[in-house]
């Protein structure tokens, strides 16, 4: 009788195992077509009281809350009823971000500095979310929200001066471009280590609720960001103390060329997480910005409420590169962001506001024009401090201050070191003076 | 008071001087640690300002930073230093950095506490001395005490301060003083220097050695357990040693290394941590650079080999005072 066991190895014959590596469904050459993707219609997702248990909303998280439909009408129940008013000022910061991405796209371009990272398509996640934010909430954004800063109306010509890394640079020339950090504006310091703000969100959270204050944390990082291990603690963090925080993934599709199947999202929604934390989830559509307000509206509540943290999924699409660094002809499909299903959110803000008779294609023609001319003589203010590389920076001493709040004699020393070597190489410049 | 209690102490008057300090850890809370450090903080100061975690080291040390953002002064604890790795990457990439980065608005008041070091047989996971990886850091201060009297002192100086600190608690020390011969019983720290511990405020100012011992023929600069190990050898081998226990490796007290060895001309310097790229290596090499010609040996290191902990041959790897006394023939020889 032959036996079935292999003799030497004493395995029987079994088929190989296979490894699942995940594809994106589309690459260069291939043409996009979304129609696998099941957007449910506005209106459909239903809006819980913000203080419902997380256990009775588990739908939610596989659900999309959208306000807008197809036409441009703003539809219930996530409909967060704003004045024209509101929605004019709330498409101006989203313009605003676009035009401010263009010209400092270019600027690198130009070399005026090292690098730079557009959020165009993705504007209403920064900028609609911080309007249905409180001034003081503190805010813990990952390197693509700068509309928040912008719907703050914080100084252009600063977060310039900061891009440039000039003499002006609240940062002092130490922070790659795009990484802002100003405490008066509630934006905390961003890091290029992925996902860090996350338990420093909840921290932040935790801090207020233990001294009773009344404000609210706000975090923001990519989906392939969700797969490192400061998320989960977060999560982790949040629901056990019940902290008063938003956490936002931004689903834009890509993780510079990883597609969001590598972050586990082929298996199920990002919201999804939320479910096995015990914690509210929505997933909302991206790319409508009454959707972000009302969604973010109703986990603000919910935190100040003493409800506890929401964790939102803001499903949209990354339109363009990664960074100035980065090439995605290379590796996705050419016409990808033109068959994105859930459209533009500004484009879709405009039209939402023309339908209801507050806004007119003219209008809006006249306002990217003063918007494109508020940028650049905001930049042409900005390069009279400097762009980088050519001097203008802050000077050089400050390079060893803040590394503790006194200075040690170990970098007194090494002050020392680098003005000697300064001296030698340019004798006559003093130290803030442009080389 | 024991190192334990004194420990126990600095907190218990942190929380009571400021109601920013915030102690978080895991079994911190209701337990009061597994070495018993946190003993009775909740039941006193309140479940706000004293509780427990997740066990997430990441987590811990991340929530840290975010309160000291918001203007709270965090002490989480890592239950024992092999267990910081995970909480690397906000330590040394957010906590380290975060003033630089931000030109000063986000300053990060925060004190990591874990016990660390061998010699009680914990094994690869619960005996090892990882300063040198937070030495090697810009913007982080070191702080190792080696008796009760300096740990509530250099504690409470390490809350207090604006940066953030990485206290590491010799355990093998926590109940009494070491002379590093396992066979021998720990005595109790009552018996001893440095157990005259005040219940209530005083610091001992961070960035100051300790000259523990005065001494005339040779410098030996070391920190925590080896304080006492090395004293023992010194007292073995009837050597005129100088011993000069750092207290803090960052910031380092330079002005006292410097002076004792062009004093005594000769240097030994004794850590438990591993060798390769040991904060013992930065010790020689300072000494070099500032006392080459008044130098009359090679500065010798005595340290742990670079090895993983081994856990049935602890004794083996554990720096005593028979390698100590070794050095110390080798440094005296010439």
């Amino acid at each position: 009788m032959t036996s079935e066991v292999d003799s030497e190895s004493g395995r029987r014959n079994l088929p190989p195992l296979s490894l699942h590596i995940p594809e994106p469904h589309y690459r260069p050459g291939d043409v996009a077509d979304f129609s696998n993707i099941a957007i449910p219609a506005a209106g459909v997702t239903p809006r819980p009281d913000s203080a419902a248990a997380a256990a009775t909303m588990r739908d939610m998280v596989y659900g999309l809350v959208r306000v807008l439909d197809d036409d441009g009408k703003a539809v219930e129940p996530w409909d967060p009823r704003l004045t024209p008013e509101r929605l004019r000022a709330m498409l101006r910061a989203m313009a605003l971000t676009r035009a401010f991405d263009e010209r400092m796209f270019r600027a690198q371009r130009q070399g005026k500095t090292s690098f730079y990272m557009k959020s165009t398509g993705e504007e209403a996640v920064a900028v609609a979310a911080t309007f249905a934010l409180d001034r003081e909430d503190m805010c813990f954004p990952s390197y693509r929200q700068q509309g928040i800063l912008i719907a703050r109306d914080w100084s252009l010509v600063d977060m310039m001066n900061q891009i440039y890394s000039n003499k002006a640079d609240r940062l002092k020339g130490r922070q790659l471009p795009i990484m802002y950090s100003t405490r008066e504006g509630a934006f905390f310091s961003i890091s290029g280590n992925l996902a860090t703000q996350y338990p420093q969100a909840v921290g932040w959270a935790m801090a207020s609720a233990a001294k009773g204050d009344t404000k609210i944390a706000a975090t923001w990082c990519g989906e392939g960001s969700t797969a490192e291990g400061d998320f989960h603690s977060a999560c982790m963090f949040a629901t056990v103390y019940r902290a008063p925080v938003i956490l936002n993934v931004v689903n834009n599709q890509w993780a510079i060329s990883s597609f969001a199947g590598f972050a586990g999202g082929d298996e199920t929604t990002f919201a999804a997480r939320a479910v096995g934390y015990g914690m509210a989830g929505l997933r909302v559509d991206g790319n409508d910005p009454l959707a972000v307000y009302a969604a973010t509206a109703w986990a603000a509540e919910r935190a100040r409420t003493n409800h506890g943290p929401t964790l939102i999924e803001h499903f949209t699409y990354r339109a363009e590169g990664h960074s100035t660094s980065d090439d995605p002809s290379q590796y996705r499909s050419a016409d990808e962001g033109a068959h994105w299903p859930l459209g533009d959110p500004i484009a879709r803000l405009k039209t939402h506001l023309i339908g209801l008779g507050e806004w007119s294609d003219d209008r809006h023609a006249t306002q990217d024009l003063e918007l494109a001319e508020l940028v650049k003589a905001s930049a042409k203010e900005a390069e009279k401090n400097g762009i980088l590389g050519h001097g203008m920076h802050q000077p050089f001493e400050t390079m060893f201050e803040d590394v503790f709040e006194e200075m040690p004699w170990h970098l007194k020393e090494q002050s020392a070191q680098m003005a000697a070597e300064r001296t030698r190489k340019w004798p006559d410049k003093k130290s803030g003076d442009p080389v | 008071m024991n190192m334990i209690e004194a420990i126990n102490s600095a907190m218990d008057v942190a929380l009571a001087r400021d109601s920013n300090v915030t102690i978080l850890g895991e079994d911190v809370g209701f337990f009061g640690g597994v070495f018993r450090a946190t003993a009775g903080l909740q039941a006193k100061h309140g479940k706000t300002r004293v509780f427990d975690t997740p066990i997430t080291e990441c987590g811990i040390i991340g929530v840290a930073v975010g309160m000291a953002a918001y203007g709270l002064r965090p002490v989480p604890e890592i239950q024992f230093a092999d267990y910081i790795y995970p909480a690397l990457d906000q330590l040394v990439s957010e906590a380290a950095r975060l003033r630089y980065r931000s030109a000063g608005e986000f300053p990060m008041p925060i004190t990591v506490r874990s016990p660390f070091g061998g010699g009680i047989f914990g094994g690869q996971t619960h005996s090892q001395s990882p300063e040198g990886i937070f030495t090697h850091v810009s913007g982080l201060k070191t702080v190792v005490p080696s008796n009760p009297y300096d740990a509530k002192g250099l504690l409470l100086a390490s809350i207090e301060d604006n940066d953030p600190t990485i206290f590491f608690e010799p355990k093998r020390i926590y109940n009494g003083p070491f002379d590093g011969h396992y066979d021998r019983p720990v005595s109790p720290w009552a018996k001893h220097e440095g157990s005259e511990v005040p219940e209530g405020y005083y610091t001992v100012p961070l960035g100051k050695a300790a000259i523990v011992r005065a001494g005339a023929d040779v410098t030996i600069l070391t920190y925590g357990t080896m304080v006492h190990v090395a004293r023992a050898a010194v007292e073995e081998l009837g050597v005129d040693a100088e011993v000069i226990d750092l207290r803090t490796l960052v910031p380092l007290d330079i002005e006292t290394i410097e002076a004792s060895v062009k004093k005594t001309g000769r240097c030994l310097i004794v850590h438990e941590a591993t060798r390769t790229s040991g904060f013992g290596a930065e010790l020689a090499a300072m000494v070099q650079e500032r006392c080459f010609y008044h130098l009359e040996a090679p500065v010798e290191r005595v340290t742990g080999f670079d090895t993983p902990y081994p856990h049935s041959l602890e004794w083996a790897y554990f720096p005593g005072p028979i390698r100590i006394g070794m050095a110390l023939e080798k440094v005296m020889k010439d």
